[in-house]
């Protein structure tokens, strides 16, 4: 038992905070740590200086410009950037078609993608859940059909995040309705551009537009997209959906938007409430870490600690925990969300009440939160 | 950083494990001793004391074992675990770390040496009744006449007071002079044992003009002292706070699995396994404060371990408090009763709170202190 870094990890992560805060554009990490919305342009530009870095994609493998790191240093690299507000690699990139990709694609597919995907030349959206099949994907319907070489889809997709920039998109097709529903599942790769393909917006409670609906109408998909073999497509799905749970708890960003809601909150940090709500807060979030932490200390040896799906279930309740205090210490500010920029409210006030609202979808993705007590109660505690 | 155990620290948790197996088999024996005189387990105390247990904390030139704060929470874990009535935390992780703190090299010679062949029990009467969580002393105050000093006054709750052969008293010194830590031969006090909710004993000592040895320099303030060694009781408080969690919920989750009711076992419904998964995810939260609290007592800066004390009070507080009554909850009318363990079990997790340190007082102190700092940070 041994609380501090070794001195290797905190040069490590000293070298890292470094290059955060000094190559990546302030105004990029201005607008991440005040919680506006970046552009694509802007989420684009961030990965890139990662990426010539080789701090875009560090658990890849090293041959596709992934690093030889520990868990600890893949800990301390996802912790840094939020510290200093440097956008995440985009998660469907970075996260999940990426290592599916690396893990059971062809050489052909590694190396036609995997560069691309890595300095997001190509921004790749999710096509997963569907209108019926959200908790339980593998009741999705849209269809694959062979005719030739090529494959036929038809079909609805949706909560696809950010699809309006997506250039691909990675889809779970049904290829075999006659058999168990998860064996009949394939993984194909789409380009967007496809005849057939159209993305409609979804308006959100907060007023974005985030996610969308992707309809297939008779999209003609050449058969060397398809990721894996035939029918195969529900292990990549469970791999990437583990890879997905993995860093879903926004540990350093919620601490950091803590940390900038007392520096914002002026007078009301004398309310005894106010500080009781901030300090307690402040010792969730520290438990939360430290739960990282073991988790990560733990997972050397490959095998993941039981603690890790406390991190997506307690790491969302606490973001949304702290998109509260924001609202409350915003009050009638708040009603300000949709007033233009010449509002005499403060920023951070009008935008309260829509991250507010917009961040309870963060218990909903990524496995429910209901599903994560599940995944505790059957596997951990074998109930 | 490493929160892993190494294998000497994994053979004396088993090899405590062990001897405490040997002493509480089952909840009845636990209730048996505990309901009797002493109140704990005299021949366990013994094989405590013979493992080199009772010296952990402290130096071998005193007597212990030089061990670190790690080992002595493996220890406070193990006891949690089958809800052990023995005073290790009052006798020797409080009163015995104040003797360390602040006593002569005499004194600590002699009192440790003692205490860790399990031949003196010590116990801290440092709570003036009606009183909270404070280092001054309110309830007793200390007189000096001639060098030779005397008590008078109250301390009650005085955990582990009841059998205590020595007393360590904080007292107020003369004429506003600050808190010092007093030695009294219990026979030159009057006590009133008694015990608490979880069957733990505990007394009530009146001081009348009771001859006093000054532990340290006499008449010199030490409370800075005092204070680091409640909070060190605290973070060991956790630690045995942790043992009892991890009993309640392994219980819970065995009681799911097994007992049945409409002719199915309980795990059958998803409203009580949810109910468990959320015992689980407080377990484990506590779990990471409360390494973090003990490796913090490590680095030996009293600003640091008066930090975790407060951090991993207020989040043991709040797993304690959900685990003690969702345990009892999911056991349903079992859980009710003084023979089996999960109930007891939330009693002792209540008596261990109120003792060293609610959650509210927790909170009450962080709060104070939430625009000191930017960022709290784990390392």
């Amino acid at each position: 038992m041994q609380l501090e870094l070794s001195p290797e990890d905190e040069e490590f992560r000293d070298r890292l905070r470094e290059f955060f805060t000094t190559k990546v554009p302030q105004e990029i990490r201005d607008t991440v740590l005040e919680g506006r919305h970046l552009s694509r342009d802007q989420i684009v530009e961030a990965q890139r200086i990662l990426n010539a870095e080789g701090l875009a994609v560090p658990h890849w493998p090293t041959e596709w410009g992934g690093q030889d790191w520990t868990e600890l240093q893949r800990h301390l690299w996802h912790e840094e950037m939020q510290r200093a507000g440097v956008p995440i690699p985009l998660a469907f990139n970075a996260s999940m078609i990426g290592p599916v990709i690396a893990q059971f694609g062809s050489r052909e597919q590694k190396e036609r993608f995997l560069p691309p995907t890595a300095n997001l030349d190509i921004w790749w959206s999710q096509g997963f859940s569907e209108p019926d099949a959200g908790s339980d994907l593998a009741g999705l319907r849209t269809s694959a059909v062979r005719d030739g070489d090529d494959w036929v889809v038809n079909g609805q997709k949706t909560w696809t995040t950010l699809g309006q920039y997506g250039d691909w998109i990675f889809t779970l097709v049904r290829t075999d309705p006659e058999v168990k529903k998860q064996q009949g599942i394939s993984m194909l790769l789409i380009d967007m551009t496809t005849p057939g393909v159209e993305v409609r917006p979804i308006e959100l409670i907060d007023g974005g537009h985030e996610v969308n609906e992707v309809w297939f109408s008779d999209v003609r998909v050449p058969g060397e997209n398809m990721v894996g073999e035939l029918n195969s497509g529900w292990t990549q799905a469970k791999f990437l959906l583990g890879n997905e749970r993995v860093g879903v708890a926004p540990v350093g960003a919620t601490k950091r938007a803590l940390a900038t809601l007392k520096a914002t909150a002026g007078a009301q940090l004398e309310d005894p409430l106010v500080r009781a709500r901030v300090a307690e807060l402040e010792n969730d979030l520290l438990a939360l870490e430290l739960t990282a932490l073991r988790v990560v200390a733990h997972s050397s040896d490959g095998e993941p600690h039981p603690a890790s799906s406390v991190l997506k279930l307690r790491g969302t309740e606490l973001q949304q925990a702290v998109s509260e205090l924001a609202l409350d210490l915003a009050g009638p500010a708040s009603l300000a969300a949709r007033a233009g920029d010449d509002s005499p409210q403060e920023g951070w006030a009008r935008r309260s009440a829509p991250t507010y609202l917009n961040l309870r979808k963060a218990s909903i993705y990524g496995g429910s939160n209901e599903i994560q007590r599940q995944i505790i109660s059957r596997t951990i505690l074998g109930l | 950083m490493d929160f892993t155990y190494d294998d000497e620290q994994q053979a004396l948790r088993e090899a405590v494990r062990g001897l405490l197996a040997s002493a509480y088999a089952d909840h009845d024996a636990r209730r048996r001793t505990a309901g009797a005189e002493p109140g704990f387990d005299r021949a366990l105390w013994g094989r405590l004391a013979e493992m080199g247990v009772l010296g952990l904390p402290f130096s071998e030139a005193d007597g212990g074992v030089g061990a670190g704060p790690v080992e002595i929470g493996i220890v406070c874990q193990e006891l949690g675990r089958v809800l052990a009535p023995e005073p290790y935390l009052a006798a020797v992780v409080h009163a015995g770390g104040l003797v360390a703190a602040v006593g002569t090299a005499e004194q600590k010679a002699d009192l440790l040496g003692r205490l860790s062949a399990g031949e003196v029990l010590l116990a801290a009467a440092d709570t003036a009744p009606g009183s909270r969580w404070g280092s001054q002393a309110d309830g007793v105050r200390a007189s000096v006449s001639d060098g030779a000093w005397t008590l008078d006054g109250v301390a009650d709750p005085v955990m582990g007071g009841e059998s205590a052969d020595v007393l360590v008293v904080t007292a107020a010194l003369p004429d506003g002079g600050g808190t010092g830590v007093f030695v009294v031969e219990a026979g030159d006090a009057t006590r009133t044992g008694y015990a608490t909710a979880d069957l733990t004993r505990a007394a009530s000592i009146t001081f009348d003009g009771s001859t006093a040895t000054p532990l340290g320099e006499p008449g010199r303030d030490l409370a800075p002292s005092i204070a680091t060694i409640s909070d060190l009781t605290r973070i060991m408080g956790a630690n045995q706070a942790l043992g009892v969690m991890q009993s309640q919920v392994r219980a819970t989750t065995d009681y799911l699995t097994s007992r049945k009711q409409f002719g199915v076992t309980l795990n059958t419904f998803q409203a009580l396994n949810f109910r468990a998964a959320d015992m689980y995810v407080s377990l484990e939260l506590a779990h990471s404060m409360v390494d973090w609290a003990t490796m913090t007592i490590a680095g030996g800066d009293p600003v640091a371990v008066a930090d975790a004390a407060d951090r991993v009070g207020l989040q043991v507080s709040r797993s304690g408090r959900h685990i003690g009554q969702e345990a009892i909850q999911l056991h349903g009318g079992i859980g009710m009763t003084a023979e089996y363990a999960v109930g007891v079990g939330t009693a002792h997790l209540t008596v261990l709170e109120q003792w060293l340190g609610n959650g509210g007082h927790h909170l009450t102190r962080l709060a104070g202190r939430v625009d000191d700092h930017d960022l709290v940070d784990a390392v």
